[in-house]
């Protein structure tokens, strides 16, 4: 049903666990759904320097967790911002057509934490 | 001493080339004696038709008889009772829309529960978009189906009552013959789903008020595409879905599926051969598992504690989704099932958990370990010790407060 990437990221996830003190945490879905995806980052000169993810879901939806924290470290916010979940979904290998609705929103929760850094910046500006 | 380190890797190594089954209510394997036997109807001369007039064609229809007596002598039915049909989705297709519609001038009230299986949920529902009045009744916290409710709902047009007598997913067995006594004296037709209960606790069609009654070849080692629905003699039904030959008495058109036939009335004589002393056996391992699995924090078990099937398990994992745990224990061999809305093929979590009270989002983490024939004690002690590490990691990873 998964491809050997989805398998791996999902046995394996890469930068699993919070960030104390985080400068931006965004989150999607919700428990009735069955997904839930929080990601938090560090931020520094527009760079994202450190990201971390806790995910409550299926397979496909922890494996693009993990994905997208590979994709958008030390990459710029525009870049960040850039990132689909098309794209996360490539980078995989693919995943189940039934899962690209309900599990593909991994790129929506890192576009959430850097939406969130803006907010908490211009806030302290 | 370095023998020693050696044995403890090979022992480590084998432990984890085990694989496990725990996923008896979804299929089991064929048993060998019933290949064996489906295998001698499709090999050398036993391929007659058993409605053609010569002697190949004769010779299998004696074989279809005695299935037929073997099948009725297991449920307490006479064999004119029995129609072979290609499973329990037919049976209960054809049992609830055959009551419908023959009964239709006296009434158009159906009564099911909403823990049933979708093989009789979506017949039924179907049967409400064609002018028949539906009511589909509440279950408790067990997924218990009250004779309370039955009673009240009951009305004079009622024509059909359909209750499965124990359920799939949380193992619940039903007060069927409580209901199957209601029914009878109101007159109404009762259907009985017994698809999960046959084989694994006692069946008989007289002791449940039962009309009809549905069964399954798969679930107790016969091969799959093979079934049988009970029509007690005198039951208003005729067969209203297929229309052809005059196969089994007009009740179930299509030339019979000879080796399937024959591979269910092995299963079945092995089934009751071995139903008591096996149900004793899993019964241990059930308790065991549900001990083992109740004793990790957040865990809890599904279904009745008490009135459930022998061989039946479930689970609710809180904060955890169930197709990881699953993708997980396949990963150690273990076969295992969720009511998860992941594995579903739907977004919706399994509508006997939430019909049963459970939220959407708890219903997620269910798990569900059936067991069976070559299920051992030490398969139990193997899952008790793969699943701690897993529900650590899972929830470790998730964002959910317990």
């Amino acid at each position: 049903m998964y491809s050997e990437k989805v398998m791996d990221h999902f046995t394996n996830p890469r930068n699993v666990g919070e960030i104390p003190n985080a400068d931006g945490v965004g989150e999607v879905g919700n428990p009735v759904c069955g997904d839930i995806m929080k990601i938090y980052i560090k931020v520094k000169d527009n760079v994202i320097k450190d990201i971390k993810f806790k995910t409550f879901g299926c397979g496909a939806a922890i494996a693009t967790s993990s994905m997208v924290t590979e994709m958008a470290k030390y990459k710029s916010l525009e870049e960040a911002l850039k990132l689909s979940n098309s794209q996360v979904a490539e980078a995989l290998g693919g995943l189940p057509p039934i899962k690209m609705h309900c599990s593909n929103l991994a790129a929506d929760a890192l576009h959430a934490a850097v939406n969130n850094f803006r907010k908490n910046e211009q806030v302290i500006k | 001493m370095f023998i020693l380190e050696k044995t403890t890797e090979q022992v480590k190594e084998v432990r984890v080339v085990r694989s496990v089954y725990f996923d008896h209510s979804g299929t089991t394997p064929v048993h060998p004696a019933v290949a064996e036997e489906m295998y001698r109807y499709l090999i050398g001369d036993s391929f007659g038709n058993p409605s053609s007039v010569n002697h190949l064609g004769l010779q299998v229809r004696k074989k279809v008889t005695e299935a037929r007596d073997i099948a009725a002598q297991a449920i307490g039915a006479a064999p004119g009772e029995i129609v072979f049909t290609s499973g329990g989705t037919e049976s209960d297709n054809m049992a609830i829309h055959g009551a419908a519609y023959t009964n239709k001038s006296r009434g158009n009230h159906i009564i099911t529960s909403a823990v049933e299986h979708h093989a009789v949920l979506n017949t039924v529902k179907a049967l409400g978009k064609q002018g028949f009045n539906i009511t589909i009744l509440p279950v408790d916290q067990y997924g218990m189906v009250s004779v309370d409710d039955v009673a009240a709902a009951i009305t004079d047009r009622t024509i059909l009552i359909t209750i499965m007598h124990a359920n799939n997913e949380v193992g619940t067995i039903m007060p069927i013959a409580e209901i199957g006594k209601l029914a009878r004296e109101r007159k109404i037709v009762f259907h009985v789903d017994a698809v999960q209960s046959f084989g694994k606790i006692p069946v008989n069609v007289d002791e449940l008020g039962a009309n009809l009654l549905s069964l399954s070849g798969h679930k107790i080692y016969g091969p799959k595409g093979i079934g049988v629905l009970y029509i007690r003699k005198g039951t208003r039904w005729r067969q209203t879905l297929f229309h052809g030959g005059a196969q089994e008495r007009l009740r179930r058109a299509g030339t019979e599926n000879i080796p399937g036939i024959m591979g269910l009335a092995k299963a079945i004589e092995l089934a009751m051969e071995n139903r008591e002393a096996e149900s004793a056996r899993l019964m241990v391992l059930r308790d065991k598992l549900i001990k083992g699995l109740t004793s990790i924090e957040n865990v809890r078990l599904t279904g009745h504690p008490v009135k459930r099937l022998p061989n039946h398990a479930s689970f609710l994992f809180k904060c955890i989704e169930g197709e990881s745990m699953l993708i997980s224990l396949d990963m150690k061999r273990i076969a295992a099932s969720t009511g998860s809305a992941c594995t579903s093929g739907s977004l919706e979590p399994s509508h006997v958990l939430l019909a049963m009270g459970i939220p959407h989002a708890d219903a997620h983490g269910s798990l569900r370990l059936t067991l069976g024939k070559d299920n051992t004690d030490d398969d139990v002690d193997y899952l008790l010790e793969v699943i701690k590490p897993i529900v650590e990691k899972l929830r470790n990873m998730s964002p959910l407060e317990d």
